[in-house]
């Protein structure tokens, strides 16, 4: 266990790195100028050439580079070009409001996902089962900003219940969770269905049914246990396109975080913010998969640690 | 996102299950066709040869009412966006004096203007049958590019092992870890869009899932007799590649051709509704809805048709993809 721990840590640190190097590599291929983009239209060439120094923009690419990795061992992701504020307190003061829709989005996705999974599965076959896997794969093609938008057209403006956007109360995540947790809600349901299909094949659930176990019993300890804990596991590695959907409906809400911030940055060649942005969305996902692995075999006793 | 990204999550499943004979290069043993059978058991791709029957997965496929659906549906957009000079009742480019309100409003559905006009006056309906060009043109290609190039890195790190191995799977690592439409706004805000850099994008953020299906499954062919017997006999390493692995790979390639347009087609959608995508005036259902955001409250059609559009094309391909991985015998059994 430790030694697979130490060995997945070392990993994670590994992908963490290759990401600094590609995305600053990536940043630094951007066509426009982020010294003259500051400067405005009308500077001289010396004040672009003296903003550049002050940047430290001047200075060879890989030596740009360790300083910043020098920065982020220390936790300093540089200051924003266009805010002048440090990176960090900007991603801290969008942090919240990002993981807030990221949690209950998940809460969405696990909601619908698995009981429609479970349901389908103890109907298989039926007409039940069919329209049931239908709307998952209708949530699962289904473009997240349409469904936001249709959202709030029909839930905030012709009926208006919850806000036409923003943040701030309860009322105000309801929307946006819904509209980015749909298409993981159609995933999930599709994989619950073929896990709890996978076990009630088992032995033991034969069994537990020969024995005269009530259904509904069986159900709740062999198949939530065998099938749902190890689907819910999924969601850590599943982070990486659930990122990608939060970009899209925070832009749809006006949601005030990271992919958001990651946006403005990009139209600002705000270069700190956007390394810092993807940098903090991709530890999610080391994070997301290293705790996937990590819970995944202790749910699942034959699966072992390598 | 689409389910080729998505489908990590069982990729990994088996992952972690399959127990590792080379613990050198942490190599994930995963493939589509261990998945869920725990790793137990030869993949059911190769017990059957490559030369099976093609009748055998046809009749299969055809049995599927839902692959079904999603052929007329495929068959539907391409026919579409193959003929819409024909099919369109106005220039999509045009901006009618009539296709306004007199206060410059889009108008609603009508006899002349069948869903509707845009913000400029533009026929939507025209558009909306144009964007199928573009959406479908971006999709094939982006999907065909990382497919391409999924099979490129998978087979050579699953063959030639060693170094090439090592290098190309760390890279797989590191952009697993990219969320991709980040990566891809980023390099599309970065390369100024066109048609063409946008699928590029695309392919360079999306063959990651396909480079480790195959490789997986690379690995585990590569290990059967039959690879070893071609070996021992004095095949030359391409030869052994091209007569006994490649076979072995078409039905993951078709499933990944099919099933990775609609994941393509709404990493499309959703960069041109960013405004990184396929630039106006060209039609692009994303575009379109970019364009109406700040309206669409007072004329939902500019949202709903589109939309719709966006959803019929990704979900037909999802159909019929899925359809082709059951009848292929590639999915986990049900």
């Amino acid at each position: 266990m430790v030694p697979y721990l130490l060995k997945r840590l070392a990993q994670s640190v590994f992908v963490l790195f290759g990401i600094t190097l590609i995305t600053f590599l990536l940043v630094f291929l951007l066509p426009a100028d982020p010294a003259r983009m500051i400067a405005g239209r009308s500077a001289t060439v010396a004040t672009v050439e003296s903003i550049r120094r002050e940047l430290g923009l001047d200075r060879p690419l890989p030596v740009q580079y360790v300083s910043y990795l020098k920065g982020l061992v220390r936790g300093d992701l540089g200051r924003s070009y266009a805010q002048r504020a440090p990176v960090s307190d900007l991603i801290a003061s969008r942090f919240a409001p990002t993981v807030q829709l990221a949690l209950a989005g998940i809460l969405f996705e696990l909601l619908i996902g698995l009981p429609a999974g479970i349901a389908a599965a103890l109907r298989r076959g039926t007409r039940f089962d069919q329209v049931v896997m239908g709307l998952a794969f209708v949530g699962v093609s289904a473009p997240q900003f349409v469904v936001g938008l249709l959202l709030i057209y029909l839930l905030a403006y012709l009926v208006p219940v919850f806000p036409l956007g923003g943040y701030g109360t309860p009322m105000h995540l309801v929307l946006p969770a819904v509209a980015v947790g749909l298409a993981g809600g159609g995933w999930y349901a599709r994989v619950t269905r073929s896990a709890t299909i996978d076990v009630l094949r088992q032995d033991f659930v034969r069994t537990a049914r020969a024995k005269g176990v009530f259904p509904s019993r069986v159900v709740l300890k062999h198949v939530l246990k065998n099938a749902v804990l190890p689907v819910v596991a999924l969601v850590g590695l599943d982070i990486g396109v659930f990122m990608g959907g939060i970009v899209v409906v925070e832009s749809v809400f006006g949601w005030p975080g990271i992919g958001q911030m990651i946006w403005q940055a990009i139209q600002l060649v705000d270069i700190p913010v956007i390394m810092g942005g993807v940098l903090i969305t991709a530890l999610f996902v080391v994070v997301g998969n290293l705790v996937a692995d990590l819970v995944y075999p202790a749910l699942d006793p034959r699966i072992r640690y390598q | 996102m689409g389910s080729t990204q998505r489908a990590r999550g069982h990729e990994r499943r088996a992952q972690v299950a399959v127990p590792r004979s080379d613990g050198a290069a942490a190599a994930p043993v995963a493939a589509l066709a261990v998945d869920g059978a725990g790793g137990a058991g030869p993949a059911p791709g190769a017990r059957r040869g490559a030369r099976r029957a093609p009748s055998g997965w046809v009749r299969r496929f055809l049995a599927n009412g839902a692959g079904v659906v999603g052929l007329v549906g495929v068959t539907l957009v391409v026919a579409v966006a193959l003929a819409a000079p024909v099919l369109a009742p106005h220039d999509p480019a045009r901006q009618y004096f009539d296709g306004l309100t007199l206060e410059g409003d889009p108008l609603p559905p009508s006899e002349r203007f069948l869903i509707g006009t845009d913000l400029l006056g533009r026929d939507l309906l025209s558009r909306v049958i144009h964007g199928a060009r573009v959406s479908l043109l971006v999709g094939v290609v982006a999907n065909g590019a990382a497919v391409l190039i999924g099979l490129v890195v998978g087979v050579l790190a699953g063959y030639f092992r060693g170094t090439v191995e090592t290098v190309l799977m760390r890279l797989t690592d590191i952009m697993t870890a990219f969320p991709a439409l980040i990566l891809a706004i980023a390099l599309a805000a970065i390369l100024r869009p066109s048609l063409w850099i946008v699928a590029l994008v695309i392919a360079l953020v999306n063959w990651v899932w396909i480079a480790r299906a195959i490789y997986a499954q690379v690995l585990s062919v590569a290990r059967r007799d039959f690879v070893e017997a071609a070996s021992a006999l004095g095949m030359s390493a391409w030869r052994t590649l091209l007569r006994h692995i490649l076979p072995h790979l078409v039905s993951t390639l078709m499933v990944f051709g099919t099933l990775g347009i609609s994941t393509t087609v709404l990493l499309e959608a959703s960069l041109s509704f960013l405004g990184v995508g396929v630039q106006p005036p060209m039609p692009s259902w994303g575009g379109i809805i970019n364009e109406s955001q700040s309206y669409f409250l007072d004329a939902p059609w500019l949202v709903v048709f589109p939309g719709a559009a966006i959803l019929l094309t990704s979900l037909s391909f999802n159909l019929l993809g899925e359809a082709l991985r059951d009848a292929l015998d590639l999915a986990e059994r049900r």
